[in-house]
């Protein structure tokens, strides 16, 4: 009997007019490649062995919770001779992303991880390896931010930073950590893309929880990712300079090129997720739907919340409800259509934030989403679930709560409170 | 080791056409450090700044040498990771050009906001170079103090006033701060010295592992100077031992330049404008605490350098 991974039964959505490439699997169906190794691994770990694998010329690293044992993991794989890598143990995650920088503009593959208080260290830097078109791919071990303090999930610390121009990737479990690894070394070094890429994992919820993993031979790996090829670098027969003054007469194009440039992720990504499909049996989209075909309403949410979002959808509709559930696997680019034709037919919406973007009507994931379904003329309902900030507990009864108050939305037309702190003691 | 003028590559490596200002020191200090190089091509890793600005105005760039620049405070920290991905590609036989790495950052660069990445970069023993143009104050943005302003200089943010005359405090000593790392290498030097300061950035190139040379350069609009008397500057500060040349070797301190009879520090003071309120008979105590203070400095490198009283 083959391992089926994916317990859960997937739906395809109807296929919409301009058919854009999403959901491309079906879960049900899904078995797995018998001469995979399965092993037990933590989110970090898997990350780890992935950037291992992917063979990176230079890993620049600065410990910080919950991402440690990735940079833990590499030393020991350096202390062993596991691998080729030049190790630089920085003094702040700042120089690590500049660093970062320092090696990918010479051409070589470059792999960073750092979560929270390090993430926003590293910010001004984000954009400098965004605008000098650095494909560097950096864990993200979500992590909230201070004051006051706090090691636990939440999506605070990437969301103040969505706006650096990286591709950002949300991921729901230790497989998804791994894989996605891999594949973002591929989507960064594109040569439409060539822009650095985080792949975010729920800080201990992923970063430190044990699951199986299918891990694919150290010389696949190596194929399938390649080595770079990077057409500009700091190269003495033929000098450049990187890192200009641009001044006005300038700075708007090369930004334009930039937005282009991320755009150019979403094609990039979809022929990855081919490429690395037919290599690993494990096709993944840049939005998952589950159940979504006749909903009325359905949850949206990033990262490991998902599975939970599932169980409760799973709970509804054994009490007769039409409700399902939404899952982003790419959140910058933001994948539109595919977000359009997944929220296709819905009433209503509840938008899953783990972040709070103080004083501004919606929370991040919740307002581009609005925005999206907006220009479109959709009429669905959406309101904001504020979860899971600093760590606190996503449950499948607080999901199907909310799923509730959204079916009631669907059916009155009324949306009780936009925004919903769930679960707050006041 | 003197590296004679006439053995100096012919090769721009910093072109002419830049934007940098008429006396410009930094300006100097950029061109003659590439004159240094050694056989080996040099990348530069070059901090946000005076130098950093003037000469890489897109569409344009004065860098006929592989050039990178990315923040104000990461210039050590880039070129660890230039450093390296060098060592990994000539390693893996992916190039088969060494390199020499020179990290350029400007007095506040350096002394201040990027005096951490500096700090780790040493540490964790890189194999480059750290050069510090030092004009005193961050000129850049218009004249502020730095960390690396002298005692008694008016700057924008430390103006000579009624009541304070000028910054307060000496300037950090960054030879014993890179010291303090136990570097094989580090130096003083400025652009009046040209064959001097070549010598050592070529001494700190071959050096296997991280170097630091402080390189004094004048700036004329900082300084309230004439354009002119940059060089004029660069030397007395030499020669009234306000910069005492020395080169740590290995931990070994070698006085470069002997002052028998140092000229008055007042010679070097009154052709610059930020040290006008100094020459003022009422700032006539600040000018002899700063003469007192430079004295002490001139004995203490002197007793570091073995060469006990002068």
């Amino acid at each position: 009997m083959p391992i089926t991974v994916v317990r859960r039964e997937f739906y395809t959505p109807k296929a919409p007019p301009f058919a854009p490439k999403m959901m491309p699997y079906k879960g049900e169906g899904m078995t797995v490649d018998q001469s995979q190794e399965v092993v037990g691994n933590t989110g970090d770990e898997a990350i780890a062995l992935a950037a291992k694998q992917s063979r990176v010329a230079v890993v620049p690293a600065y410990p910080i919770t919950p991402q440690t044992i990735i940079v833990e993991r590499f030393s020991e794989y350096i202390a062993n001779g596991e691998v080729d890598t030049e190790f630089i143990c920085v003094e702040s995650e700042h120089s690590a992303l500049s660093a970062c920088i320092g090696s990918s503009v010479c051409g070589v593959r470059v792999f960073t991880a750092t979560a929270s208080q390090g993430l926003a260290l590293m910010h001004e830097a984000l954009f400098a390896a965004s605008g000098l078109r650095c494909p560097i791919v950096m864990a993200v071990a979500n992590r909230a931010l201070s004051a006051p303090i706090n090691i636990h999930g939440d999506h605070s610390d990437m969301m103040a930073s969505r706006d650096c121009g990286w591709v950002q990737i949300f991921v729901e479990n230790v497989q998804e950590a791994y894989d996605w690894t891999i594949m973002a070394f591929k989507i960064a070094e594109d040569a439409n893309v060539e822009l650095p890429v985080t792949v975010n994992i729920d800080g201990f919820t992923l970063t430190h929880c044990m699951m199986d993993l299918q891990v694919l031979k150290d010389e696949e790996v190596a194929k399938f990712v390649g080595t770079r090829k990077a057409e500009l670098k700091l190269d003495p027969r033929k000098p450049i300079s990187y890192g200009s003054l641009a001044l006005p007469e300038y700075y708007l194009e090369i930004k334009r090129q930039q937005v282009e440039a991320l755009e150019n992720a979403h094609p990039a990504t979809e022929k990855v997720l081919d490429e690395y499909a037919s290599m690993t049996g494990r096709r993944y989209g840049l939005v998952e739907t589950y159940a979504t075909e006749d909903a009325e309403a359905a949850i949206l949410c990033l990262g490991s919340a998902a599975g939970t979002a599932r169980e409760a959808v799973d709970r509804l509709r054994q009490q007769g409800k039409k409700v399902g559930s939404i899952k982003l696997w790419l959140y910058r680019p933001l994948p539109v259509e595919e977000l359009l034709c997944a929220t296709e037919g819905l009433k209503s919406l509840v938008v899953l934030d783990r972040s709070i973007s103080f004083g501004a009507p919606f929370n991040p994931v919740c307002s581009d989403v609005t925005v999206v379904l907006h220009q479109a003329g959709r009429d669905t309902k959406v309101m904001n679930a504020v979860m899971g900030i600093g760590g606190r507990d996503i449950s499948v009864q607080d999901l199907a709560g909310e799923l509730d108050k959204a079916l009631e939305a669907a059916r009155t037309g009324e949306v009780q409170a936009p925004v919903t702190y769930v679960g707050v003691r006041e | 080791m003197v590296v004679s003028l006439k053995e100096l590559t012919l090769e721009e490596g910093f072109a002419p056409g830049h934007r940098l200002c008429p006396g410009c020191g930094p300006a100097m200090a950029t061109r003659m450090a590439l004159k240094a190089e050694r056989g080996r091509p040099i990348i530069v890793s070059n901090a946000t700044g005076c130098v950093e600005v003037s000469s890489t105005l897109f569409p344009y760039t004065a860098w006929r040498i592989p050039y990178v620049h990315s923040l104000f405070e990461n210039a050590a920290a880039t070129a660890s990771g230039v450093e390296a991905a060098y060592k990994w590609m000539l390693r893996n036989k992916e190039t088969d050009q060494p390199v020499d790495v020179i990290a350029l950052g400007g007095d506040g660069g350096t002394f201040d906001i990027g005096l951490q990445a500096l700090s780790g970069a040493l540490e964790r023993r890189h194999d480059f170079l750290y050069i510090c143009y030092d004009n005193e104050a961050y000129m850049n943005t218009g004249i502020q103090r730095s960390g690396a302003t002298p005692r008694g200089a008016s700057t924008t943010t430390s103006p000579a006033g009624t009541v304070i005359p000028g910054k307060r405090g000496p300037k950090k000593d960054l030879i014993a701060i890179a010291m303090g790392h136990h570097i094989d290498y580090a130096a003083t030097a400025t652009v009046g010295f040209p064959n001097d300061y070549i010598t050592k950035v070529r001494k700190a190139l071959e050096v296997d592992g991280p170097a630091v040379v402080h390189v004094l350069a004048p700036c004329p609009l900082g300084w309230r100077a004439n354009p002119r008397d940059t060089v004029r500057l660069a030397k007395l500060a030499v020669q009234t031992t306000i910069w005492p040349l020395y080169e740590v070797e290995k931990g070994e301190y070698k006085l470069n330049m002997k002052i028998a009879q140092p000229a008055p520090i007042e010679e070097y003071m009154k052709l610059q404008g930020r040290f006008g309120h100094l020459m003022n008979p009422n700032r006539k105590d600040e000018l002899e605490a700063i003469r007192q203070d430079v004295q002490a400095n001139w004995q203490r490198i002197l007793r570091l350098c073995g060469q006990g009283q002068a």
